[in-house]
């Protein structure tokens, strides 16, 4: 196995190293107003410029990005993000402007978010957008939240309960709790479908809403989508859509249209913005007419019009019934806004279109060659994704063993252990951006890890043997957590 | 696979033992599970529980899940060693592993031992 040991930052630190001379001040001394704000015990690690360099770039050699290679992690979409987008988002006039500049002098940025609210609106059918939210959950809660002010500005105050399928995202029942309505779970069928007498059973008149995501988790459109959301309806509950997995959608299905009320978007996963590596990321929600006055504020929207002469002037609106900001200044502007807006208008309508074609039919190739290897326990034609079982019959190998054997054919492991209805899952999804020839060697090589669990098991039990580190314990290290960078004087008496 | 025939069983994989009023998970529970790593006790002594509530909250390398109460009495011990220690789950679910105990627990919709084995091999496929 290949070892390589680089030493952490406080490690390496030699007292008095320096990484910059600081020149003389030239301002005269003060006294802090509160001494208590410096402290003096922390260990902070002394290195020069070039020690702090070198120990990242090391660091950054063990990394796997889509960058490097296949990066199938289902439900996330991994797809590679263009470098356009790194041009765009860098441009001066976006890169140098500040959030509380009169909006005059920042009627680009102003447009650029106008249009990008237009763009949503027409792709997913919704009648308005809100930019604001940082991430995914965080356009949930933003979502719930607007629900939630829908039910109570009628007046409609029993409503605590939101239905949620047990193929759901974890952050859907978690978005609900945030606001402190019951989560109830709906069932799946055995097709991969929201079970209908279970949700009908469901239905009534304490229903906030049902937050659905739609192709799901096990990467299947609900073949009864429409009655779905009639019983949701009918009993007077709203309807929630899940936007991760939009990617399968574009230019084919809008959600708007099929009767959600609220979805947000993940300008990280289907609009290219990079994914992971803790974000930024970038949530924007669409609502259907009857959640518009609620959407927070501000929005962008034209203030004045404009004339053969002059420009409209673009500036910040705040709907009726708003509930309120979100987020501090304009949600994540250079970082989501701007890359999305760039993907968009790269691609047009027929290249999104393109985009979540592919996206399935390379999801559903994936899915053919595996099938018969692996069990594909919902097998019917898939959207972008699709759900195989990392077990054999007779075999004690787990799904993270194969999802570590493929770490040795250079290859990112999919999602492993999600979605929790299917036994030792394997969640699949290849996006749109790979050829048919890292297809066939993915495909090629999970084939292969599927002889050598029957040939030679410790090769899985043991994997990866060769990446800098082999297998991690995990167990050892969720039940030892050491949350501080320096080991404490007592350590030893505390484990 | 473990099922002591003098307990009784629920759909969600917890068990409650009419004798002592014992409740916790069972073997196949943690099995599906696997190495669990936190454990966190939901109710008190002297607490009133009812069918269904959640008692504990158990997370594993794979997974959260709440765990719910199989009888509904008052509350006369938990199990509060379980916190530092939450691999007795894994090595030992009817015994030492047991979560919450309660007193004239009438038991909610329950299973014995053979139907609850079948019930399990009908979710292993």
């Amino acid at each position: 196995m290949a070892t390589i040991v680089e030493p952490t930052i406080f490690e390496l630190s030699s007292p008095g190293r320096l990484g910059v001379t600081m020149p003389a001040s030239d301002v005269p001394q003060t006294d802090l107003p509160d001494k208590n704000l410096l402290r003096s015990e922390l260990p902070l690690p002394e290195l020069a410029e070039v020690d702090v360099v070198r120990h990242y770039t090391k660091l950054s050699k063990f990394n796997y990005s889509v960058d490097d290679g296949f990066y199938p992690l289902g439900s996330c979409t991994m797809k590679y993000n263009p470098k356009i987008n790194e041009d765009t988002c860098r441009l001066p006039g976006f890169l140098y402007t500040h959030p509380l500049q009169p909006i005059e002098t920042v009627q680009g940025n102003l447009v650029l978010m106008y249009e990008l609210q237009e763009w949503l609106k027409e792709i997913s059918g919704f009648a308005g957008v809100t930019l604001q939210p940082a991430a995914g959950a965080h356009g949930e809660f933003t979502g719930v939240l607007m629900m939630a002010a829908y039910h109570k500005s009628r007046g409609d105050a029993k409503r605590t309960k939101m239905l949620i399928p047990d193929a759901a995202h974890g952050t859907n029942p978690a978005s609900a709790g945030m606001l402190g309505f019951s989560v109830v779970t709906i069932p799946s069928d055995e097709r991969g479908n929201v079970d209908l007498k279970a949700l009908a059973a469901a239905c009534d008149d304490t229903v906030v809403g049902m937050m659905v995501t739609n192709p799901n988790t096990l990467g299947m459109f609900d073949e009864h989508i429409e009655e779905v959301i009639k019983l949701v309806k009918d009993c007077g509950g709203l309807m929630y859509g899940d936007g991760a997995n939009l990617n399968a959608l574009l230019g084919i299905v809008r959600p708007g249209d099929l009767g959600f009320d609220v979805m947000h978007f993940n300008l990280h996963k289907t609009f290219s913005v990079p994914h992971g590596g803790g974000g930024p990321g970038s949530g924007p929600v669409g609502v259907s007419e009857r959640l518009l006055d609620f959407l927070p504020s501000p929005l962008v929207d034209i203030v004045e019009d404009g004339d053969d002469v002059m420009e409209p002037l673009y500036g910040f609106v705040t709907p009726k019934k708003s509930i309120g900001r979100m987020k501090a200044f304009h949600g994540h502007f250079g970082g989501g806004l701007v890359r999305a807006y760039t993907y968009i208008a790269m691609h047009g309508p027929e290249g999104l279109k393109d985009i979540s074609q592919y996206a399935v039919l390379n999801a559903n190739y994936l899915q053919a060659k595996l099938r018969g290897t692996y069990t594909i326990p919902y097998d019917r034609i898939c959207m972008h994704e699709f759900v195989a079982e990392g077990r054999f019959e007779g075999s004690d190998i787990r799904a993270l063993d194969i999802a570590k054997r493929l770490m040795d054919y250079k290859f990112h492991p999919p999602t492993n252990y999600f979605p929790l209805i299917v036994h030792e899952a394997l969640m699949i999804e290849p996006t749109e951006t790979e050829n048919k020839d890292t297809l066939d060697r993915f495909a090629d090589a999970l084939i292969k890890i599927a002889e050598e669990a029957k040939t030679n098991p410790d090769l899985l039990h043991n994997a990866p043997h060769t990446t800098p580190f082999g297998r991690m314990d995990e167990v050892k290290a969720a039940r030892e957590l050491v949350l501080c960078c320096w080991l404490p004087e007592n350590y030893e008496s505390l484990t | 696979m473990n099922v002591p025939s003098n307990l009784k069983y629920t759909k969600s994989d917890e068990w409650f033992d009419p004798a002592s009023g014992a409740m916790g998970i069972t073997d196949f529970a943690q099995s599906q599970l696997s190495d669990i790593v936190f454990v966190e006790l939901l109710v008190e002594e002297g607490d009133e529980v009812t069918v269904g509530k959640a008692i504990a909250s158990v997370e594993s390398v794979k997974a959260s899940a709440e765990i719910y109460a199989s009888a509904a009495g008052k509350v006369t011990a938990v199990n509060k060693g379980l916190a530092d220690k939450p691999e007795t789950l894994n090595s030992d679910p009817f015994g030492e592993g047991w979560m919450v105990k309660v007193e004239g627990g009438a038991a909610g919709e329950v299973m014995d031992a053979a139907a609850y084995e079948a019930d399990c091999a009908g979710r292993a496929h």
